[in-house]
């Protein structure tokens, strides 16, 4: 998308006799042969419309979590009356049900399990993804097989008999079921890095055995480091999966001070609805949603341009 | 396998050859790579699935003593009035939900592929929503769609129409989730707009060459040549909204709202709830087996149904 398309009087085709509507630019089936004003203002109308439908939420949440509770509805963009105390009413608990709320730990525990589970994800797929770009081995298409097989399958399969495991060796009530799965790698990823493996020209590889390079290093050495990309990708999506989870910590933790954020912020949801004796505090479960949210934005911006790459490939394999 | 030619190595033969290929370094460096999965493959997804499909024809429920137990988890299954609702609510939502997200993402993509310079921007606005946590769109949901104070109720209402009540008319509930989940289109939009861009611009100057309108264009250049990015979306979004849980539990399900009635009973919720609340594990396992089955069912249907309109590049017919 380096030149602009769709602007009238941009021509990359000057040579061309006025003779037939010969579409000049590039990927042009929706213009009329000659940019006509009307379906240009149609359309930006269009582009603007949809964009304050996806940001408007975002904006709304924003102006709300700044409100006092009786003007939340009143759905005004600038608050009547400001009210950013809402974000401490997270640290220290909402005065009237007296329980604090442990914002504080619900975040930190969103760091360190998101952290961990991405960074381990990554390294064990792309040990395993590599195993399967590189090497020549018997069983190896059955196995990869097996990895693409497990990409299929629903997770309500495995969930129960999963819990049991956990249950039985007394790691259920704590952290540990949210990440640990993620040392033994996950399919995707496998897939994804893979692919991007199998682009490394083997010559590379060949030459580092010359080195007197051992597999294990030659993987460091030369596959690691070309990989970046993907293994960025690979750490940010699993980021935002442990950080968006709800199954997993619904399933697994009992503990307030152990949740998660959304694990927290659905507790929070119920507590402070009035059937449960609040008096529908919602300012505060807004703020504490702004707050669940920001850091998946920025690392969206810090990781977009290896993200888009990421995603794009996943309708290539098709 | 014994009759091929004399001169292929025999049936004996080969299996020594491929066996001895165990022995070699390369093999042993190999699985040495591959055995952090090899290990979670057998302990958290083989093991269990064997585990699973023994659970479910027992009555296990982690306390108490376990009795095998026959079909009778299936049996119940099939006349269990929660099940029929459940699965008749995610199968409705699905058929609904599956088209609407391709339309929309379909025409984001193509209204993005105009942009030009400032497609990045465009294109974070509308990804956005997919960073948002589930548990943060189910809150907003809730807020946004609310019958009397929302402001979707609030904003049609300048145009004279009165907005129904998203949360407890069990008519609206299901398209409200549409909604919702509509929000989150961004991912799809992305993959279409990279297939869109690699459409080669040559078969659009030779249909308009041929003097074919943009809707020609569209429907007979674009459609089919991004058809496999559109097929790889509806089997996606199929399986996921077969699967819808957080969003909806959220919203629906959360000691506050009192609104998590029939209408938003979803399968996997329904399944959660026999497992987690109840401790019917073995029966939630039947119903696990029961999804499998309809994943895999629909999901084989689309597969055979694309045949004759997804066209893949490079292949023949």
């Amino acid at each position: 998308m380096s030149e602009s398309i769709g602007l009238p009087g941009h021509s990359s085709a000057p040579a061309v006799p006025p003779v037939p509507p010969v579409v000049p630019a590039r990927r042009q089936w929706w213009r009329r042969p000659k940019g006509n004003p009307l379906s240009t203002a149609l359309y930006l109308a269009l582009l603007g419309l949809m964009t304050v439908i996806f940001l408007y939420p975002f904006v709304w949440a924003i102006s709300s979590s700044l409100k006092p509770r009786t003007e939340v509805f009143d759905n005004r963009l600038i608050p009547r009356h400001w009210h950013p105390s809402n974000y401490l009413d997270l640290f220290r608990g909402v005065p009237d049900i007296a329980t604090g709320v442990p914002f504080a730990h619900w975040f930190v525990n969103s760091i360190y399990i998101g952290v961990l589970a991405a960074g381990t994800v990554t390294i064990s797929s792309a040990l395993v993804a590599f195993a399967f770009a590189y090497f020549r081995f018997p069983l190896r298409n059955v196995l990869f097989g097996c990895v693409l097989g497990t990409m299929m399958l629903p997770g309500a399969v495995t969930m129960i008999p999963v819990y049991l495991i956990w249950n039985k060796i007394h790691l259920t009530g704590t952290q540990y079921p949210l990440w640990m799965m993620n040392l033994f790698g996950s399919a995707f990823y496998i897939f994804l890095l893979r692919q991007f493996f199998l682009g490394i020209p083997r010559e590379l590889f060949e030459a580092a055995r010359m080195d007197g390079d051992n597999y294990f290093s030659m993987f460091r050495r030369i596959a690691l480091p070309l990989a970046k990309p993907a293994l960025i990708v690979t750490f940010v999506f699993e980021f935002k999966a442990s950080w968006t989870d709800l199954l997993k910590p619904l399933i697994y933790l009992n503990h307030d001070s152990q949740y998660t954020l959304p694990r927290g912020l659905y507790n929070l949801l119920g507590t402070l609805g009035p059937s449960n004796g609040g008096h529908g505090d919602y300012q505060i479960v807004i703020a504490g949603t702004v707050l669940a949210t920001i850091p998946m934005i920025i690392i969206f911006f810090l990781g977009q341009r290896y993200f888009m790459e990421g995603i794009a490939t996943q309708g290539r394999k098709g | 396998m014994a009759t091929v030619a004399a001169s292929a190595p025999g049936p004996r033969v080969r299996v020594r050859r491929w066996a001895s290929g165990f022995r070699s370094r390369e093999t042993w460096a190999a699985f040495a790579f591959l055995s952090p999965w090899l290990f979670g493959f057998v302990v958290f997804t083989a093991g269990p699935m064997i585990a699973s499909a023994v659970l479910s024809f027992t009555d296990y429920s982690v306390i108490g003593t376990t009795h095998n137990v026959g079909w009778a988890n299936y049996h119940q299954m099939f006349h269990d009035p929660k099940v029929a609702t459940a699965m008749k609510t995610t199968l409705i939502y699905t058929v609904m939900v599956v088209p609407a997200h391709v339309i929309v993402a379909l025409g984001l993509a193509v209204l993005l592929a105009r942009v030009g310079r400032a497609a990045g921007f465009f294109r974070t606005v509308f990804y956005l929503p997919t960073m948002t946590p589930a548990v943060a769109v189910g809150v907003l949901y809730l807020l946004l769609f609310n019958g009397d104070f929302g402001l979707i109720n609030g904003t049609i209402a300048h145009f004279g129409i009165h907005g129904p009540y998203w949360l407890i008319d069990p008519n609206w509930v299901k398209p409200g989730i549409v909604l919702m989940q509509l929000w989150s289109v961004g991912a799809s939009v992305v993959i279409l707009l990279a297939a869109l861009m690699g459409v080669p611009q040559h078969l659009y100057e030779a249909s308009a060459m041929d003097g074919a309108s943009a809707w020609r264009r569209f429907r007979d250049v674009t459609v089919p040549m991004i058809s496999p990015a559109i097929f790889f979306i509806v089997i996606i979004n199929t399986i996921d909204a077969l699967q819808t849980f957080d969003k909806v539990y959220t919203a629906f399900f959360n000691g506050s709202t009192p609104y998590g009635t029939d209408a938003s009973l979803f399968y996997v919720i329904y399944l959660f709830q026999q497992a987690f609340t109840y401790y019917h594990l073995g029966y939630a396992s039947a119903l696990a087996w029961g999804l499998f089955l309809v994943i895999a069912v629909v999901t084989a249907i689309q597969v055979i149904g694309s045949r004759r309109y997804v066209y893949y590049e490079g292949s023949k017919k």
